[in-house]
């Protein structure tokens, strides 16, 4: 009676279920525990390790479809690199991107400009925007960051900056941090600059092409890895910051525990009606 | 609870609460977020593209070369702005538009070309750096690791699943006896991998909603 009735379901209930699991954690917080793993504490390590002063690459490769799980972990690590006073030299490669990563870059550093930090776009920082091009800008930008970039963002001659005087290629660089939703991001990154200039790199990426990167990890060919939301969540918490990802880990917990559930009640009715209909 | 007074935040709320009702049931007012969305994705997406491509790669640096104001001509290949050489990706670009001519639609095969031989070529070389010489000499681990039993432990699990996936993909000979043994282990290993990547399938998905909701608490309603 319980296993036909749970066959006949209506789906909507599924889906008013996974809405609330989802909404009342996050007006009302649980509090479970996020514990950093391994891959996102070598994500933290690697760039920690970066010499303070840097000029560090950053590849912001996503647009407005990713940045619940993108978003905050490229605000970490922007306040986790100009903690260590480093310069950030960021570019896009998704043309719905170079906005939205904009907002992103601009949000954090109002923040340490509010702190008394004078952050200057051209000179800590620029956003050279977007290029199409996919891998063949990366092999370009092997032959001069201005070359591939000759304007930034705003329009500026990408030469003339302050920021972009002590920078020629990827020699220019001790680390590429990556924030990747697909094509072209990490795996691209990793075939033609890692592989190729030898630039070390860490990438963040959606919990969807997570699976696709540990390869890269375990061979060292990144230095660190984050996964979609949890990934920023415990980079969150390393960094003993309360954000976006950190927030929304509750939901996320509760909705993945809801749905596990539905796949074992599947399994059980499937089962069942097999054993059902053997026996008959 | 003080509600948002922004004009784009009470549009973008609005749609997004069309779009869930899609949950519910197909209905008038998904099917308008839907259109809008497909036709403002269109046009802004061409704005953008020109704007950010074409104007700013293609139009200014060409409209500087042949301005007379460089040194050494239009055609001095300097890798700054001032390239007059773009003029040849420009042509192949436009030759793309000629596949909307029937009679004519055999010269955007000469864009295609390059387009398809310059990423074969990058896409080959890369792969064959990133992931098959590095991939493969990172697959040969030592099993044995003096004083780290969790780590040879690790090794040897890891061998065991790369040899035996591999040769779950061994069409040559039928999968019985010591083969079908092997390969079924194989089998167990890809399905363990498979349901790692659908749970990360779910926690992007779920991140989403997230995202959607945590748009309509703080930015639309203010709740936190």
């Amino acid at each position: 009676m319980a296993l036909s009735a749970l066959e006949r379901i209506d789906r909507r209930w599924i889906f008013l279920v996974v809405g609330l699991l989802v909404l009342v954690p996050l007006l009302w917080p649980i509090g479970l525990p996020v514990v950093p793993t391994t891959p996102v504490r070598q994500y933290h390590d690697a760039i920690a390790a970066i010499p303070d002063g840097s000029t560090v690459l950053m590849s912001c490769d996503y647009d407005p479809a990713s940045t619940p799980e993108l978003a905050p972990m490229t605000e970490t690590s922007l306040r986790q690199l100009w903690d260590k006073r480093c310069k950030v030299v960021v570019t896009v490669l998704w043309n719905g991107g170079a906005a939205v990563v904009d907002q992103s870059i601009e949000k954090v550093a109002d923040e340490y400009r509010a702190r008394g930090v004078p952050l200057v776009d051209g000179v800590d920082y620029v956003n050279l925007g977007y290029k199409s091009g996919n891998e063949a800008v990366m092999v370009l930008m092997g032959q001069g960051i201005a070359s591939a970039f000759p304007r930034d963002q705003r329009g500026r001659v990408t030469t003339q900056l302050p920021i972009m005087r002590t920078v020629t290629d990827y020699s220019s660089f001790p680390m590429l941090v990556n924030i990747s939703a697909g094509y072209p991001g990490t795996k691209e990154w990793v075939q033609q600059v890692n592989s190729r200039f030898h630039l070390p790199m860490v990438s963040g990426c959606t919990a969807v092409s997570a699976p696709e990167f540990f390869p890269y990890l375990q061979s060292g060919q990144l230095r660190g890895l984050l996964g979609g939301m949890a990934g920023a969540a415990e980079y969150e918490v390393l960094r003993k910051e309360r954000g976006a990802a950190t927030s929304g880990m509750d939901a996320q917990s509760m909705a993945h525990l809801f749905i596990a559930l539905c796949i074992v009640a599947g399994n059980v009715v499937h089962w069942t009606r097999r054993r059902a209909g053997a026996s008959a | 609870m003080t509600i948002s007074t922004d004009f784009g935040v009470w549009i973008a709320a609005l749609l997004t609460l069309c779009v869930f009702s899609f949950l519910y049931k197909d209905n008038p007012l998904y099917k308008f977020a839907e259109h809008l969305f497909v036709g403002v994705s269109a046009g802004y997406y061409i704005a953008l593209n020109y704007w950010t491509v074409v104007d700013q790669y293609l139009v200014i640096p060409l409209r500087a070369a042949f301005d007379g104001s460089q040194a050494g001509g239009p055609f001095q290949a300097q890798m700054q702005d001032y390239r007059g050489w773009l003029i040849v990706p420009a042509v192949l670009g436009v030759l793309l538009f000629t596949r909307l001519f029937t009679r004519l639609s055999w010269m955007s095969r000469w864009s295609l070309a390059v387009v398809m031989g310059v990423f074969a070529g990058l896409k080959t070389t890369g792969f064959a750096q990133g992931d098959l010489v590095a991939q493969v000499q990172a697959s040969l681990v030592p099993l044995w690791i003096p004083g780290d039993l969790w780590g040879s432990l690790n090794a040897i699990l890891f061998t065991v699943g790369l040899v035996t996936s591999l040769l779950f993909f061994f069409y040559s000979r039928e999968h019985k006896g010591v083969l079908g043994g092997v390969s079924r282990v194989g089998v167990w290993f890809l399905m363990i991998s498979f349901g790692a990547g659908y749970g990360y399938t779910v926690m992007s998905r779920i991140s989403l909603l997230i995202g959607r909701f945590q748009f309509l608490l703080v930015d639309w309603l203010h709740v936190r």
